[in-house]
Parts: C-alpha cells; structure tokens; sequence
C-alpha cells in the first residue's frame, strides 16, 4: 500500500448528501476479478449518459476538475454496500483524499486499506471548501497527515483529527495481515481453548 | 461485575489480543464467501503465499451473479468467469461451496441461517454489508471489505476498534397487516440513515420479542441503512426452537448444553447503553419508500412530501433530486402511485415466511396486465419447501414469475434488471439511483404490500387488504 504523508492537489466537489456506493461504482462493473481498473468507471451513471457519452455537467468531467486528487463530499459519504471497489475506484482514477462532514462506516475502513485519506471535518468548514472550491479554478488544498492540517494558498488552516492507530498505518503503509500475523500464538491458543470447551 | 451489553459480552469472548490505543484482535467464528468480493482476496493469497487458516469456518455460495431462469446458461461471460473464479478458489484453498448443483445455494443470508451455520454468541462476517442480518440470532455480524475478507481468510481474525452501543426500544406490537419490513423501514425513516454509524444497535422491547426469527433477521438484515455496524437481538426460546435440529447447529445433548451458554449472552439487567431511542409499534402504519435512500420513506396513508417542508438545504436539494429521479410530485398520495414492476425477493425479504404472506394476499387474485411480477426465493430450499407447500402454484396461478434463488433484481448484477423509468414495487433493502437497473425506479415495501401492488397496479393499505382465503398459508 502506498503510504500516505503529505498531499497537495486540485480539489473536485460532489454536493450531494448520502452518496452510495451504488453511484460511486455501479454493480455491472463488479465483476472484474482484479483490484485494478475501476477508476473508468467511477461515478459512471452521472458521469455517462446511456451511449457512453460525458455528461457535461457533472462536475468531475468539467475541464475545471480534471487532474483532481482531493474530493470534498457530503455527510454519509459511502454509505450502502460493503464493495471495496468504491475506494479501488476512488484510487484508480487518482483520488488520494476524501473530505467530508461524515462516512459511512464499512466505506471509511475501507478507504485506510487502500491508502485513501478520509478527513471528517465539520458541515461549516466543508461548506467553506464547496465555496473555495466554487470561487476558484484550479483550487488547490495541502493535506499534511503528520501535522494534521489541511491548508490553501488563500489563507485557509484547519486543523483535523483523525484516530493515531489509523494515522500511523497511513502514514507508514502497514500491511495489517502481518501485523495480526505477529500475534499467531494468541490465534493458536485461542483456537485450543475453544476445542476444549466445545459443546 | 459490571452490568453489560449483549454487545460487550460477544465482543469480549472473542478478543484474543489487545494494545492501548490501537484496535483489538477480534476472533472470527463464521466467514461467508461470495462471489463478488472474493476474487481478489484469494488473488492476494497467492501473491503472498498465505493459506486460508481456517477453512472448517469458511462456507461459500454463489448468489450476487446466478440468472433465475435457464440459471446454467450464463450469457455474460465476465460473470461465468467470476463464478468460475470462486470454484476455482474454493477448490484450491479447501473450502466447502454450494454451488448452482446444490440445493443449498441461495442468497448467502438465506444460507447461513437455514443450514443452522449461524448461533448465537458468534462473530460472523461477510464480505457484504447485509451480513447484518444474522445479528438477528444474538450473533455478532457485519459486512467487511475485499482487503478484510483476506486478512479474515489468512488469520481468522480483525483489527477491530469497538463500537458504540445503542437500544432501539420498540414498544407495542405490529397490527395486522403491519410486518416486520414496515418496522425497519419506519425506524430509519424516523431516525435517517445515518443516525447509527459508529454503533451497534440491539433491537428489544415487546414488540421485538413477538417476532418470528425470519422476522426479526429482516429487521436485522437493514440495520446496515441506518448506518449501524451491526443489529443485534437478544436470543430466546424463538431463537432455538429456529435452530433446533439444524444440520450445522449442535446436536443432542450438546444442543441442550449451548442453549445454557447462549441464554448467558442477554444484555444484563442494569447494563448501560451509550444511546437508547425508542418506536411505537402500535400506532406503525404499513410504509413506502418515495425517494433514493432508504430512509426517505412514509406511511401508505401518506402523500409524496413537499421538499421545501425539509429543515435543511441539503435535505431539501437531497429530496428534490430524488423527485425528479422518481418521477413524482408532491403532494401524490401514496396509494396513487402505480407501478410497472413487482420483485418479492432478496435477503431482506425472501424467506418462506415472506413468500406466505405474500401468496396469502395474492391467492385468488390476478397480477394487474400493466404489471410485471416476480418471485425469486432466496434459497434452493426456500424454493423446494414452497413448492412443497403448493405457493408456487397460487404465484403462477395469479400471473407471477417463479424463479430460482438468487440475489437477482435487489441489486440487478445478473440479468434481472428494470429498464429506465420503471417504476419497482421491491422487497429488497435499497433504493439508491440505477440500484435495480439504470433509470429504475424503486420503493421499498414489504413482501405484503408488493403482492398487493402486483393484483392492483398501486400500493394499498394492506390493513385493509380483502383476503379471499380464509386459511393461513403454509
């Protein structure tokens, strides 16, 4: 997994509450059997109309938001299905952070396996940033994990939080299989004591 | 001792290791497999050389993909190559798989359950958010992501931090004609779909208690649209005269000795939840979802609601957008809304008990000739045991489609799709944008209620519903 330090890149907006992963990647494209490749289809009902063609008022196919890395969002972002194809596309189509007032759960976890950045900060600040991101092209913001701080070149400082275990999986790229694996005796011994007390 | 949760009390008996401040090591009793969100788990297996730890516990069917009819002859080819894909991997990593040749496939929370694979005090997960639904057992159980459906393969483990606890008292009793669905879908309705993130809800109170078990997993199986982590019912007498005899649950006297510890899960008396809401069952009327989230939903006696009748900006943009996708105005009474399409199915909504009450509402009626109406049990079991019980005739008789099980037209990945602008009486858990099909138009009801729509072309107040059979069906 790519570690995730220090971030600066075109901000892209999608203003709309309770975004599922349904929308972020349609079911016809789950069934792929590799990680990659998603990214194309990301967002793929409101980015194409039924020919295949760009509909040009969603915002990620503006020429305005092309290169963007950061996505700011809505509460409940990711809500719905537990498919790990949402953040798969998220990546693959060059999204390193996302921000917004709230995640859905499943959606969340799933970002810190894949090296994306989910930043919660309040509805107000978020606000902020649809209207920064609104007022002006090319808006860019620096997301800078090890200090906690997200940043623009128009004076803007706010600070997140974020819990310290996921910050440092994050910024280390941990592979969390091994690190469960370090404990394989405990695993052993408990599977051993289940036995004993089997019904 | 403390008084605890229900929660707490699984929580602890499956932690095997845990540091300050990171998560615990949680062990893991039960993994379900699908087809969906496997591939690349058992693809990162491989690459690092890692073995499945327990494949006793792992247990797979094939269900997101399968066709309901002429169900071997798969036309899209990426899907018989994700099929074959999980054979493959259940072959070469010693897992059992019920697949298309066995009776035993089916929508794997239909599976689960049936086959007695799910017991109370369990962890349990499953690379699919309505893993939630065997919460409904006293069973620890939620949805994970592809990366830890392979960190539960390697380890039979999960970094898991723990969740926050909440009560949702329902008080009262559901009335006739009133269900189990319409109780989940008033709840979030009431609540949104986000007021339980961050916890796991236990279900109690009176009216809980009076559920049937396939009711109380249908209230379970959508506690993934509120937001919660997980749903939990407390396990009695209804929990094991359900689990009795199972093939995968204990038997004999090591049945009886399980119903001693599993009677010891129940929340104490005294223990403190972090948060308690509270639903009254009594005054519930039947619901029907309006909008593009589960929790834009209202009673039948309702009309469409009016946007700017919502508190915030965003709900208000939110709600419009959803008319617009909906097709409707407001103002509409609910039960002026007619339909094109009817799917009685799913996890949420098809067990036998569902396919009952609705071939009870549907007995001696026709489907409306505007209406396309399905059937698709969720098991080959379910489907076996209502043909015993002659439902398939009273379905067919009445100009339903019968079909095999799968997840089918919940979620529209095989080709069980609505076409753009159909409008969908479902008795799935989601009625997100394109959910069904690009276009589709889905409200969410329950089983009842969607048979009622399939003879009258509308929703109608199943309170009201003229029977023409006297008999409980079944």
């Amino acid at each position: 997994m790519q570690p995730f330090t220090k971030h600066t890149g075109i901000v892209a907006p999608v203003d709309r509450v309770n975004v599922d992963t349904d929308a972020i990647i349609p079911k016809q494209f789950l069934k792929r059997i590799e990680r990659t490749g998603f990214g194309q289809f990301l967002f793929y009902e409101w980015r194409f109309d039924e020919e295949g063609n760009p509909i040009p008022d969603f915002e990620l196919n503006k020429p305005r938001y092309q290169g963007a890395s950061i996505l700011i969002a809505r509460a409940n972002f990711g809500c719905g299905s537990s498919r790990e194809h949402a953040p798969w596309a998220i990546l693959d189509y060059g999204f390193r952070a996302i921000i917004a007032p709230s995640f859905a759960d499943i959606f969340y976890n799933n970002c810190f396996k894949n090296g994306i950045l989910p930043v919660k900060l309040s509805e107000e600040e978020v606000d902020e940033l649809f209207k920064r991101t609104a007022a002006n092209e090319g808006y860019k913001l620096t997301i800078d994990l090890e200090a906690k701080r997200i940043t623009d070149d128009h004076g803007l400082d706010i600070a997140f939080d974020l819990d310290e275990h996921r910050r440092q999986y994050l910024l280390l790229g941990l592979d969390d299989i091994g690190l469960t694996l370090q404990h394989e005796d405990k695993i052993a011994a408990y599977e051993e004591a289940r036995r004993a007390r089997a019904w | 001792m403390g008084k605890k949760t229900m929660y707490e009390k699984i929580w602890e008996n499956h932690v095997i290791h845990q540091e300050e401040g990171k998560p615990a090591i949680l062990y893991i009793d039960l993994h379900l497999v699908h087809e969906v969100t496997s591939p690349q788990a058992f693809e990162g297996l491989r690459l690092a050389g890692r073995k499945v730890r327990r494949p006793d516990l792992t247990f797979a069917t094939i269900d997101h993909n399968v066709p309901t009819k002429d169900r071997f002859n798969i036309a899209d080819p990426i899907s018989r190559q994700q099929i074959a894909t999980l054979e493959k991997n259940c072959r070469d990593f010693g897992i059992t798989l019920f697949d298309l040749n066995t009776i035993e496939q089916g929508i794997v929370h239909v599976m689960g359950p049936e086959l007695g694979l799910t017991q109370p005090g369990m962890t349990i997960v499953c690379g699919d958010s309505h893993t939630s639904t065997h919460g409904a057992f006293g069973a620890l159980a939620f949805g994970i992501g592809t990366s830890e459906v392979e960190h539960v393969l390697a380890t039979q483990c999960l970094q898991q931090a723990k969740s926050k606890t909440m009560e949702v008292r329902v008080k009262g009793s559901l009335k006739p004609g009133v269900t189990a669905k319409d109780l989940i879908l008033g709840i979030i309705a009431k609540y949104g779909t986000d007021f339980a993130t961050g916890y796991v809800i236990e279900y109690t109170g009176e009216a809980i208690r009076k559920l049937s078990m396939e009711q109380r997993m249908t209230v379970c199986n959508m506690s993934i649209e509120a937001g919660a982590r997980a749903g939990l019912i407390a396990p009695d007498e209804t929990t094991f005269n359900y689990l009795r005899g199972r093939r995968y649950a204990p038997q004999g006297e090591a049945f009886d000795r399980a119903v001693e510890e599993w009677k010891k899960l129940v929340t104490d008396e005294g223990a403190v939840y972090d948060r308690v809401v509270e639903f009254d069952a009594d005054t519930l009327a039947p619901q029907v979802t309006w909008g593009t989230s589960p929790g834009m939903g209202t009673d039948i006696t309702s009309c469409v609601p009016d946007p700017a009748s919502f508190p915030t900006e965003n709900e208000r943009k939110a709600a419009e957008k959803a008319l617009e996708y909906m097709g409707l105005k407001p103002g509409t009474p609910m039960t002026e809304i007619e339909i094109d399409r009817v799917f009685i199915g799913s996890c949420t909504n098809g067990r036998i008990e569902d396919l009952r009450a609705a071939a009870r509402v549907v007995k001696g009626y026709k489907v409306n000739p505007r209406v396309h109406a399905m059937v698709v049990p969720g098991s080959g079991r379910v489907k076996k045991q209502a043909e015993e019980e002659g439902l398939d005739k009273i379905f067919i008789e009445a100009g339903f489609e019968w079909r095999d099980a799968g997840c089918s037209m919940c979620l529209a990945m095989n080709p069980d799709v609505l076409q753009p602008g159909e409008r969908c009486a479902s008795t799935s858990n989601r009625n997100f944008e394109g959910r069904q099909g690009r276009g589709g138009r889905t409200h969410l009801v329950s089983p009842e209620m969607a048979a009622a729509a399939a003879i009258m072309g509308r929703f109608v107040d199943t309170r009201e519903w003229k029977f023409k059979t006297e008999a409980v069906i079944g």
